[in-house]
């Protein structure tokens, strides 16, 4: 009869998953502060620079999930923000089904492409998968461009509707409707990728991500779960196209399936830290500001101006944090409550 | 469809296809040696166009002689970024060498807009012009000047890589670093020297490109990606590969674009590189 | 005593170079079977093949009644063989707890069920006050451990072990060797790659011994021991050497 160790009936007893009180506070009344933000009536550009970041955040979330969970590299994630914006404006432009509706639409367009594309795909490795899914993006926007049925080029124009926003999902009042919408989204997507990394998948895919032989000696089908990593991927990318075009109420091609937000969505998640949960976020609060301040303060020209910051900033993170700004919080802060 | 426009057709695809398998060339050595993809390579090709054109504008010197002067450039330019940028992420992941070689695309390009507004111009009266004529096919004469400068360039850098000592030491650094080094080649040296050839490939390209393309700053995107595919056809690392599939995109594209439709002419040589890399993931005549 | 694992003529070449051929042995149940011959024997190869992470030529691999050759190496680790790597291949960014409760998964559907199971095997190779320590801040006998309490963790009634005391340091191997033999207590069959002969003749019921690819010997240690090609092997290396 084996002696049972003390110290493992102790690891018995530990919670499974540990919430620091502290960190919960905060990120609690920093939710409490984004809801009731819109009341001390700000500034329809800091909403709009809100939302923004948002959007982006969990932009740049789907593209961590891919990479931070399964360790692939898509650079032509735009895809699915595209047949998002695509899916809401088309089915509303065309048979007045409210936008609500094409959100779920665009989710389950995005997630069947990402299965067509991944079956093939995600067999590649490194750089041939990441210049695929480059080429792919490229290629849904040359299709769409001559797509008539879509409007080409030109794109689609959604129907001024003023009678029932909430239904049209068109607010032309205020920016509030669309802050509430983006940060509901954007709370949502965070939690799911939250339980995500504590569930049972995450574990899977992370034994991938970082050991993929190793993972299937461990009864895990790899390219199986990269598959529903894409998915997933792609799940979440979709509804923000939506609410984009619901937002400029224009889709086109070239600002929806475009290559700048492959790499933008990638570089935020460089920048804020990859594999990890705040990392969009901390990409994109920093990012995000400096593309719409030098719009104002460069006006036309501005355009370039917060490409070159974008550039050089991105460059300077790879030398010298190649971990993102994430790592330079000190780790009693993060994850590492667990160990003593 | 006459057999002349078929013929028309494959001819302009060589051509074009030669300029390709050079710039790929550069690219698939520089990936050879240290295994990294610079995606900024159409914007160093873009460098060396808007090099031509001012060299043209500011001093009146045609595309024909300024080719030293921007080879000169690029391989500084080529050895800078290596010793500020790239040296540095040596030992990075590939998640942060294909975003540090991005942010450089970025931030290239954005310069570019700055500087030179996204206009598009043109090289005026350069001393190559006009085209040929045989049995009802044109051939410019741009045209077939430049595939025929980078077919020698291509055939220069193939001579290097394999007749030269330094050229031998950089095959050996490409094949096994540490073997290298233990033999007394410095990697630093050869990393910086591949940076230097790779953007001269560039510099060749651009130079002879601009004799009869639009300079703009976006320029080089088009011209990468084909780079891209011709890498992973030819092979990551084979130099030799680059140039049959460099040409076998340039007649893809013209005969697909005058078979199908022009304005997918993309996607025929996309179509060609998932294909090829869903049925045989080394590339054609790929090493790896 | 009944055969648990048998492979049959089993060959795989890589560019021309024979890497195993025709290689026929068997496994007892309840034993341990020992892996032998000099580097580039083709040991490791041979625990690629059976358990799918390399494709056979030619030859049969079958795990009790069934036959396994060339299935996905997932399937063989739920059909319950188990392995670890020469070249250890830990989760280095995740906590040795996290990296056991991944190969506890394969068998348990709750993830507390999954993790108090993980500790448990954790406990078993006695790492257990290290549980939360990234498996990147773990020695390399710890680490390998750490690959033997993952394979574990899946439930395996057969553990292929990839050399167990190659590259850690001498006083840790005496812990090792005890651990392997605690396996054989508890009932599970071992096949170990092993370069320290004193060890390898000390646990092993049987002994396969491989050179440049082909089987040159399976017999009982004893026997193994006195075997003129094994011996013949093994001298060659250290002339060569």
């Amino acid at each position: 009869m084996n002696l049972i160790s003390k110290e493992l009936l102790q690891a018995k007893n530990e919670p499974l998953n540990y919430f620091n009180k502290n960190s919960l506070i905060i990120i609690g009344l920093v939710v409490l502060g984004l809801f009731l933000y819109p009341f001390i009536s700000p500034s329809k550009f800091a909403l709009h620079l809100l939302m923004m970041i948002f959007m982006h955040a969990v932009m740049s979330q789907s593209w961590n999930v891919l990479a931070g969970f399964s360790g692939q590299i898509s650079l032509g994630h735009a895809i699915f923000f595209g047949i998002g914006a695509y899916a809401s404006g088309y089915f509303y432009t065309k048979f007045q089904i409210t936008p609500w509706v094409g959100i779920i639409i665009g989710i389950a367009i995005s997630a069947f492409v990402a299965l067509l594309i991944g079956i093939p795909m995600l067999r590649l490795k490194g750089h041939y998968f990441a210049i695929a899914t480059l080429l792919i993006g490229i290629s849904f926007q040359v299709i769409f461009q001559r797509w008539s049925e879509v409007g080409g080029s030109a794109g689609l124009y959604v129907p001024i509707n003023r009678d029932s926003p909430w239904l049209s999902m068109q607010f032309h009042k205020s920016k509030v409707s669309y802050y509430y919408i983006t940060l509901v989204f954007f709370i949502i997507t965070f939690f799911l990728v939250w339980l995500l990394n504590r569930s049972k998948l995450g574990y899977r895919l992370k034994a991938i991500r970082d050991q993929s032989e190793a993972a299937s000696s461990l009864g895990i089908h790899v390219s199986k779960y990269k598959v529903i990593a894409f998915i997933i991927s792609a799940m979440i990318m979709a509804p923000m196209g939506s609410i984009y075009a619901q937002y400029v109420l224009i889709i086109d091609p070239n600002n929806t399936f475009s290559v700048d937000i492959s790499i933008l969505v990638l570089l935020i998640s460089v920048m804020g830290g990859v594999g990890n949960i705040w990392g969009p976020i901390i990409g994109s609060s920093i990012l995000i500001p400096i593309s719409e301040f030098s719009r104002i303060y460069f006006g036309g020209t501005g355009r370039s101006i917060d490409l070159i910051i974008y550039g050089i900033l991105i460059i300077s993170i790879c030398i010298f944090r190649p971990s993102g700004i994430v790592s330079l919080i000190p780790k009693s802060f993060r994850e590492r409550e667990k160990a003593k | 469809m006459t057999s002349q426009v078929i013929i028309q057709a494959i001819i302009s695809g060589i051509l074009m296809g030669l300029i390709y398998a050079l710039i790929a060339a550069g690219l698939s050595l520089i990936f050879g040696l240290m295994e990294i993809v610079n995606f900024a390579h159409g914007d160093h090709l873009m460098i060396s166009m808007f090099s031509t054109f001012w060299f043209w504008m500011l001093f009146g010197i045609d595309p024909i002689f300024s080719i030293p002067l921007t080879i000169i450039l690029m391989a500084f330019l080529g050895v800078f970024t290596h010793y500020f940028i790239i040296r540095k992420i040596l030992n990075s992941t590939m998640l942060i060498q294909i975003c540090a070689t991005f942010g450089l695309a970025v931030t290239i390009r954005a310069l570019a807009q700055f500087f030179f507004t996204p206009d598009f111009r043109t090289i005026k009266n350069p001393i190559i012009q006009g085209k040929l004529e045989i049995y009802g096919i044109f051939i410019g004469y741009p045209q077939l000047f430049a595939s025929f400068i980078c077919l020698f360039a291509f055939i220069l850098l193939y001579l290097f890589v394999t007749k030269t000592e330094t050229g031998t030491a950089l095959q050996a650094t490409s094949q096994d670093r540490q073997a290298a080094e233990i033999l007394g080649i410095p990697s630093n040296k050869m990393f910086a020297l591949g940076w230097a050839i790779g953007l001269s490939c560039v510099a060749v390209a651009g130079s002879m490109l601009s004799n009869y393309y639009y300079v703009f700053p976006d320029v080089g995107v088009n011209f990468s990606l084909f780079a891209f595919v011709a890498v992973a056809l030819g092979g990551f690392g084979s130099i030799n590969g680059s140039l049959i599939a460099g040409v076998i995109i340039g007649i893809v594209e013209s005969v697909g674009g005058l078979l199908i439709d022009p304005s997918y002419k993309l996607l025929y040589v996309f179509a060609v590189y998932l294909l090829v890399v869903i049925l045989r993931p080394q590339g054609i005549f790929g090493r790896y | 005593m009944s055969i648990l694992l048998k492979v049959e003529n089993l060959s795989r070449s890589f560019g021309g170079i024979h890497a195993n051929s025709d290689i026929t042995f068997d496994v007892n149940e309840g034993e341990i079977l020992g892996v032998i011959g000099p580097n580039g024997a083709g040991k490791s190869t041979l625990f690629d093949l059976i358990t799918g992470f390399t494709k056979s030529d030619k030859g049969k691999v079958i795990l009790r009644d069934k036959n396994i050759t060339n299935i996905r190496p997932d399937l063989i680790c739920r059909l319950g063989v188990g392995r670890t790597f020469q070249k250890l291949k830990p989760f280095a960014d995740q906590t040795l707890l996290e990296n056991v409760i991944v190969g506890a998964l394969v068998k348990e559907k709750n993830l507390k069920v999954a993790r108090d199971k993980a500790l448990e095997i954790i406990d078993f190779v006695d790492l257990i006050e290290k549980r939360h320590h990234y498996a990147k801040e773990l020695s390399t006998g710890q680490r390998k451990r750490l690959e033997l309490a993952r394979a574990l963790a899946t439930d395996p009634k057969l553990l292929l072990m990839d050399e167990v005391t190659g590259g850690v340091d001498q006083r840790t191997i005496p812990g090792l060797v005890e651990l392997v033999l605690k396996l054989k207590k508890n009932g599970i069959t071992v096949v170990t790659i092993e370069h320290n002969m004193k060890i390898i003749m000390d646990i092993s019921d049987r002994i396969l011994a491989l050179n440049q690819g082909k089987r040159i010997a399976f017999d009982i240690p004893k026997n193994i021991s006195q075997n003129s090609q094994v011996i013949d092997a093994y001298l060659g290396t250290v002339d060569a050497a």
